[in-house]
């Protein structure tokens, strides 16, 4: 999926009638210069094997194609009543039908052969030279890179098509979907183990260049791995049905040079506060911000700015973007009793999450984006409290 | 056999004065043609149901971008579509054949359970209503596929109880519905008729039988336990509890897998009547048709993690599994092989039940084919829920069932209802289906391969033109059942007169000793097989 996405979309937006529109829809997507028939181009030895694989069998298939269809119609056109041919009346025979079934048998155990092979490479995990944990969220993606070079960093990776893009408001970019925020860096030639494991439902790392898909089970950790042999930016989607936003949390993985992976990583600990001799970092969530000062009192602006940017990323999902929220699942925030009382209400189900629905506890998120997003939604839309919620009052909260 | 025809109760008595007329002899019913049709005709209507359904979820696809429906809503879509497809429309068809035609066939005056038969099938309103009313309850729908996967079940809304409890009333219609089949078959053939003389269908319904008793019940276990989980604190699949969200797809599928089967081996034995009569010459191979397919029956059970091989199950046991699948392709060999078989040197006519046969053993085998690609483990992690998986599955549940249940209701539509479909009708829908049916779906293959998720309701450009190719073959498909549905209505009302035997080659019992349309009450004394 990287950089053949040149956007087919932008002539059929401008169209209002959807006959019309789809008419030229067709003839646009159709004349498309490139199609994609078969796997994207492997960028692992594994996905080289497999794509090997596939390839012989469907060469097998061809065979037996010809070979079983080539008798069909045949048949249907020299065995018909219509030209005259009397139904011979021959039926069981013993020799015949051990040989279609020791013939067929005897291909797959052939075929079982270079199968094997490839799965076994597929499924070696050992001598990793970076182990990244990718966790599935209710739709997005969290990296932690738990050992090897790296280790410490610590991001979250969500959608960033802008949403007017999706309902149609704006015009299909390059990339589409496939985009986000943050990207998974990873260092070409090494091997990479990525543990997968989710914090609600069942999710799924697909990668095709790759040849990765594990799925991400809330509870258990799972493992695979991958060791690219080129450079570039692979894309890659949630292969399990997670929910509402299934379709909408992408995976992208840039492989860069040694260098500019050295380069990558001095920054991002740079970022996170990692450089620093004294570090309060701890494994996984709490790492995402260790930087934080909970002491600093925010202006309202200051907070509404931040918030309406982690409201975009988080909360847009499920309660849209006017706040609206789409009732009776996903309440609406607009005028809303919880956000427009007292603030120690909102901060608990913001915090702790409210059993027996979608709201969860959004432990991922530092003290800063949560006081932000909650002075958002108190002073977005309809909402006018004119009330600045301080990180201190969430961490707080969050003991 | 004898070419004499049993008239009895026929001629002799007027069938309709002893039983209530108008709404009440359907409620009441305990006749196995009336309850047949109850079948066939609830089956279309829920065919009709889930296939607007699947319309809803290729507008939606047919270009990038949300326009038609919201998220949530497309996930109920392939959710509903999903088991009112399985569960409402092609279980029920293949029982409405059964019903119809296994009493017949075998010489029987009806099934062994007329009451319990009339039971199974007055469940199915109930259930379908059921499915229906979780649009209505509040948090909408289930939007969790057909597959129900643990968690996502948990967070759902009232509309996931409705669900399940109709999976759970479906299943017992099933499990009765089995029984009786099971009985009639053991118990109630004609004399002289030894199991390996029983015609290849009621053979096929035998086994069938048998898979839907074993499992019908591990799938309402797998429902139940999502229930407790979701209402009485139950953890089966909860790791914080002590469970595993796995276990419930390992149950799931130890269903699902041979439900796989219950819904394809019942149209083989559809496949196994018409072809020899449309080739007039014998099946090839009586017994070893009888023996694959209780191979693939057996085989079934024991194949079912091949369905998640994406899990993170050990490499011993996906290799395992690997193996024990590809065997799978030997005894589908030997039945597609011995179709041929019996087409060889036949004397062959296309009318349309044979057309439908032979579109289901052209599409069947590239359904096969691709199941030999996935079966291959590598292979298969790349394509797991991909568009290639919906691109396989559909090629071996339209093509395979529904085209068999087509090729079914053409063939003996004329013993039915006494008259004769519209022959240029019928090929008409014949090469729409399978034109439309190969448009909509054969393109998805390489939208699995580029790498499309499945149960997506938006997508990236690149996959546009598929995607756009595949939306307009699946409308041009549904416009083509109406045509279907034209044509049944058409040959009740006013179709010409069938002949006693409108089929030169068929041989079996319905047509040999009955007259044509069947009686309501046919064998009441039973014939003698020879």
């Amino acid at each position: 999926m990287n950089s053949d996405s040149k956007s087919n979309g932008e002539p059929m937006r401008k169209v209002s009638s959807i006959l019309i529109g789809a008419g030229l829809a067709l003839y646009a997507g159709l004349s498309a210069a490139e199609r994609q028939w078969n796997f994207q181009e492997p960028a692992t030895k594994v996905a080289e094997l497999v794509n090997e694989l596939h390839l012989t069998m469907m060469a097998i298939i061809l065979v037996i194609f010809v070979g079983v269809f080539g008798v069909m119609f045949y048949s249907i056109f020299a065995h018909r009543k219509s030209v005259g041919h009397k139904a011979a009346q021959f039926h069981e025979n013993t020799t015949v039908e051990i040989i279609w079934t020791v013939v067929p048998f005897i291909i797959l155990v052939v075929m079982a052969w270079p199968a094997t092979r490839a799965l076994l490479a597929s499924r070696d995990t050992t001598a990793a030279d970076i182990t990244i944990k990718a966790t599935g969220y209710q739709w997005k993606w969290g990296y932690d890179y738990l050992k090897g070079e790296g280790e410490g960093i610590s991001f979250l990776s969500s959608l960033s098509t802008p949403r007017d893009q999706i309902l149609g408001k704006a015009p299909i970019g390059e990339d589409y979907l496939l985009q986000t925020d943050n990207h998974l860096v990873v260092p070409v030639g090494k091997k990479i183990r990525v543990l997968t494991t989710a914090n609600d439902v069942i999710h799924s790392w697909y990668v095709p260049a790759l040849s990765v898909k594990q799925d991400a089970i809330p509870g258990f950790v799972r493992e695979t791995a991958f060791r690219a042999d080129r450079e570039g930016t692979f894309r890659g989607q949630c292969a399990e049905l997670c929910g509402k936003d299934h379709g909408f949390m992408p995976i992208v993985v840039e492989v860069v040079s040694q260098d500019k992976y050295t380069a990558w990583v001095a920054d991002q600990k740079k970022k996170l506060g990692l450089d620093r001799p004294v570090q309060v970092a701890t494994a996984g969530a709490a790492a995402a911000a260790p930087a934080e000062d909970l002491a600093k009192k925010w202006a309202l602006a200051e907070l509404v700015a931040r918030g309406e940017k982690v409201y975009e990323a988080n909360c847009v999902a499920c309660h849209q973007p006017n706040g609206k929220g789409t009732p009776p699942m996903f309440p609406a925030l607009d005028g809303s009793k919880i956000v427009n009382g007292p603030v120690a209400g909102q901060v608990d189900i913001v915090t702790h999450g409210k059993a027996g629905t979608a709201m969860r506890a959004f432990t991922e998120l530092s003290s800063t984006d949560l006081a932000a997003v909650i002075t958002y939604t108190r002073n977005a839309w309809g909402n006018h409290t004119a009330q600045a919620v301080q990180p201190s009052e969430i961490a707080a909260a969050r003991k | 056999m004898s070419a004499v025809l049993d008239q009895h109760g026929h001629g002799h008595h007027d069938d309709h004065a002893h039983h209530p007329t108008g709404l009440m002899r359907w409620v009441t019913t305990t006749n196995h043609k009336d309850i047949g049709t109850m079948y066939l005709w609830f089956s279309f209507a829920m065919f009709m149901v889930g296939g607007v359904m699947a319309l809803t979820i290729r507008a939606e696809l047919f270009q990038p971008g949300l326009q038609i429906v919201a998220p949530e809503f497309f996930n109920a879509m392939t959710t509903y579509h999903g088991l009112i497809m399985v569960f409402g429309a092609i279980m029920p068809a293949f029982v409405g054949f059964a019903n119809w035609q296994i009493p017949m066939m075998i010489g029987a005056p009806d099934m062994a359970f007329p009451r319990m038969n009339n039971w199974s099938f007055w469940l199915l309103p109930p259930a379908a209503t059921l499915l229906i009313l979780s649009f209505f309850m509040p948090g909408g729908p289930a939007g969790v596929g057909w597959t129900m996967y643990a968690p996502l079940t948990v967070q759902q809304g009232p509309g996931m109880d409705l669900t399940i409890f109709a999976v759970h009333i479906l299943g017992m219609s099933s499990i009765m519905g089995s029984i009786n089949i099971i009985t009639t078959l053991l118990n109630m053939r004609a004399p002289g008729m030894t199991l390996m003389k029983m015609p290849l269908f009621c053979w096929t319904w035998l086994i069938t039988a048998y898979l839907l008793v074993a499992v019908m019940p591990v799938l309402a276990g797998a429902v139940t336990m999502t229930l407790t989980d979701r209402h009485f604190g139950t953890t089966f699949f909860n790791a914080a509890g002590g469970g595993d969200p796995v276990l419930y797809q390992h149950v799931f599928w130890f269903f699902g897998h041979p439900e796989v089967y219950i819904i394809a081996i019942p149209a083989f034995g559809v496949i196994s009547q018409v072809i020899p009569a449309f080739s007039r010459k014998p099946l090839f191979g009586y017994t070893s048709m009888v023996y694959a397919t209780a191979s693939i029956a057996i085989l079934s059970f024991i194949v079912w993690a091949h369905h998640m091989y994406t899990v993170g199950m050990p490499t011993s046991g996906q290799l395992y599994f690997m193996y024990a699948t590809m065997l799978i392709a030997v005894p589908t060999g030997v039945k597609v092989f011995n179709w041929l078989a019996t087409m060889w040197r036949g004397s062959i006519t296309l009318e349309t039940p044979m057309l439908f046969a032979l579109g289901f053993l052209f599409l069947f085998t590239m359904g096969g084919f691709s199941g030999l690609v996935l079966s291959l483990t590598a292979v298969d992690v790349q394509l797991h829920d991909t568009y290639y998986v919906v691109a396989h599955f559909h090629y071996v549940m339209v093509a395979g069932a529904l085209f068999a249940a087509f090729a079914g209701v053409y063939f003996w539509l004329p013993k039915w209802t006494g008259r004769m479909y519209d022959e240029t009708l019928g090929k008409w829908h014949f090469w729409l289906s399978i034109v439309f049916f190969n448009l909509a779906f054969f393109v998805q293959h390489f939208l699995g391969l580029a790498g499309m998720p499945r149960r997506i309701p938006d997508y990236a450009p690149q996959f546009t033109e598929f995607n756009m190719i595949s939306t307009i073959g699946a409308f041009g498909f549904g416009v083509a059942q109406l045509l279907f549905l034209y044509i049944v209505i058409k040959t009740i009302r006013s179709g010409a007169k069938a002949p006693e035997l409108p089929w030169e080659g068929a041989d079996t019992l319905e047509w040999t000793h009955l007259p044509t349309p069947a009686p309501y009450h046919s064998f009441e004394t039973p014939p003698v097989v020879k």
